[in-house]
């Protein structure tokens, strides 16, 4: 069995699955956010009172740091006063940042671990070798109650990624051009690994890019082999008690069995990547996008609001100043990331080029609050999604690229190719 | 109430119709019925929640309906909508999971758009597996409903299922 089906086998308390069998998986952590008030409505509606295991539920205030309505303050007050009534100590309030990048910081990510969260991008943490998927909020209520889900065990799609990462080329620009080749629904119902010396390369930060961009290619999982830079990451945080030990077994001489398609990607010569409006598969090489103008540039979320991607960031924009028709947007992923970023001078460089700074929260990604878009703008983006609508108006017009390429089209006032500055 | 048939007119939309565009964010913090059904839809079609007023409509779709975002907003709003099921050619997995846990009935029909116009009347038979699409006289099958979800949706979404069960208790034993 592929490592995701023995994680699986081992929660469902079964010695074998196989892709397609339905099973019953007991939860290692399962995390909740402030768009979901559904889940406690739901939670009490089933007739839960109390829930399964307190200490293996998480709550992250992200999508309305701070609350922007009364109605989201509202839900906010809601979730805290749950929590406080289960006994809920792992909830994250608004000084704390996007759950995704919480999660790891608070130690709640170990591998072999299932995990799920009222997030799609919850794919993220199969960088940690993790089985992490997410679900909707009844869903979430009935793991509340029960501590369990349902789950059809998915087939498994190998990609591999080989050949030298280019200066000025990031995990996006790789992720971005491998969605425009395979397409959005490649992996539905699938999950996808990632390997090859391209991957091992990779930071552990720029190998969360290529895992939360894969639920836009449909995919309930992914999975990278964990291996020292996961261990070195994971030695340096303290983890909390839901921890699980890791046993996975290798897979060995059986590897091509378990996989139900392989593909190989050589992005050795790659340029840097856009994904047009208003699709995520509509993916063209930067220099065929050159000049086109830029009202707003946003670094953030849990796809492109990490450290190397602020320094990146920094380190591009360092002594110059934006356009004063271009608003920079900076929203760090995390408190911690915040606070680095600023030990290392890196905000200071962006706020004197003109940029605005905003807390450690989803921001404008999904068009809630925090940089909404006007009609006729066009918007440069690290972020996930550009559906119309995705960021405020449906005549706005969004973007998405690597945090380089954000950073040079800022500079520019027009998206530009980030290889210049490298 | 589950039905195992469900008759209504054909609202025709296309591909990747992601969760943002069926209930887009800047209402994500509504969370009554009445409040949430009035803007289904509404950045995939300019005033839909007009359009299906008054009649019984299915929502016709081509491939990966409900990509996306886990919003249960997407489905939640459509049943608020009074819309009777959503056929397509696939499904994202969150939407069809969150479909099937309020009641939402959702039917994969291979090349379905192909053969319906927007407007007319299709029936659709969970029981036999079947569309009946009005217009050509034509039977098209569908993807058989997985047998161990078939409880959760006969119970009319998961909550009744599990207010009635407590527990996952049909999908152990099959």
């Amino acid at each position: 069995m592929h490592p995701l089906q023995q994680i699986l086998a081992r929660a469902a308390g079964r010695e074998e699955v196989k892709p397609g069998e339905f099973i019953v998986s007991k939860v290692d952590l399962a995390e909740i956010n402030d768009l979901y008030l559904q889940v406690l409505l739901s939670f009490k509606e089933m007739g839960g009172d109390k829930v399964w295991d307190p200490q293996k539920i998480t709550f992250v205030m992200d999508h309305y740091a701070p609350a922007p309505t009364i109605k989201a303050a509202e839900n906010q007050r809601k979730m805290r006063e749950f929590a406080q009534e289960q006994g809920i100590k792992h909830f994250f309030d608004i000084n704390r940042g996007v759950c995704h990048q919480v999660m790891p910081e608070e130690g709640l990510v170990w591998p072999g671990m299932i995990l799920v969260a009222t997030d799609s991008h919850t794919t993220t943490h199969g960088a940690f070798g993790t089985f992490s998927t997410g679900i909707g909020a009844t869903d979430m209520a009935a793991v509340l109650l029960t501590g369990e889900i349902w789950l059809r065990v998915p087939e498994i799609i190998k990609i591999n990624i080989r050949g030298k990462i280019g200066k000025g080329i990031m995990a996006k620009d790789i992720i971005l051009y491998i969605i425009s080749q395979l397409g959005t629904d490649v992996a539905l119902y699938k999950a996808i690994e990632f390997d090859g010396e391209a991957v091992k390369e990779m930071s552990l930060d720029e190998r969360l890019v290529l895992c939360n961009m894969s639920v836009e290619m449909g995919a309930k999982a992914t999975y990278i082999t964990p291996d020292k830079k996961v261990w070195d990451y994971l030695s340096q945080v303290k983890h909390q008690k839901v921890q699980k030990d890791m046993s996975i077994k290798k897979l060995g001489e059986k590897e091509n069995e378990v996989y139900e398609s392989v593909y190989n990607f050589d992005i050795s010569k790659l340029e840097p990547q856009i994904a047009l409006p208003n699709r995520v598969d509509k993916v063209v090489p930067v220099s065929q996008v050159i000049g086109e103008p830029i009202h707003q540039a946003f670094i953030g979320t849990c796809t492109g609001g990490r450290i190397n991607d602020i320094k990146t960031a920094a380190e591009i924009i360092k002594g110059k100043k934006i356009p004063p028709q271009v608003r920079l947007l900076v929203i760090p992923a995390s408190s911690q990331i915040l606070k680095k970023c600023i030990d290392l001078g890196y905000i200071q460089i962006l706020l004197d080029s003109g940029a605005t700074l905003a807390t450690p929260s989803c921001g404008p990604c999904l068009g809630a609050h925090e940089g909404v878009l006007a009609p006729g703008e066009n918007c440069i983006s690290t972020s996930s999604r550009n559906f119309p609508g995705r960021m405020g108006s449906t005549e706005a017009k969004i973007f998405l690229s690597s945090p380089a390429t954000v950073a040079a089209s800022a500079l520019k006032g027009a998206i530009a190719d980030p290889r210049e500055f490298f | 109430m589950f039905k195992s048939i469900i008759a209504g007119k054909v609202f025709k939309v296309g591909d990747d119709i992601d969760t943002d565009q069926i209930y887009p964010g800047r209402y994500l913090y509504l969370t009554s019925p009445e409040e949430m059904a009035v803007h289904v839809m509404e950045d995939a079609v300019p005033n839909f929640y007009k359009k299906i007023e008054g009649e019984d409509w299915i929502i016709v779709a081509g491939k990966n309906f409900g990509c996306g975002s886990s919003r249960e907003h997407a489905p939640r709003a459509i049943l608020c909508a009074g819309i009777k099921a959503v056929v397509a050619e696939s499904f994202g997995r969150i939407f069809y999971r969150n479909a099937l846990n309020v009641g939402l009935p959702t039917v994969k029909c291979s090349g379905i758009v192909k053969e319906v116009q927007q407007g007319s009347l299709i029936q659709i038979n969970l029981k036999e597996g079947l569309i009946f699409l009005s217009a050509s006289r034509k039977t098209l099958s569908i993807e058989k409903f997985p047998l161990q979800l078939l409880t959760i949706l006969k119970s009319g979404g998961l909550i009744p299922y599990l207010k009635k069960y407590g527990k996952y208790s049909h999908l152990k034993n099959i």
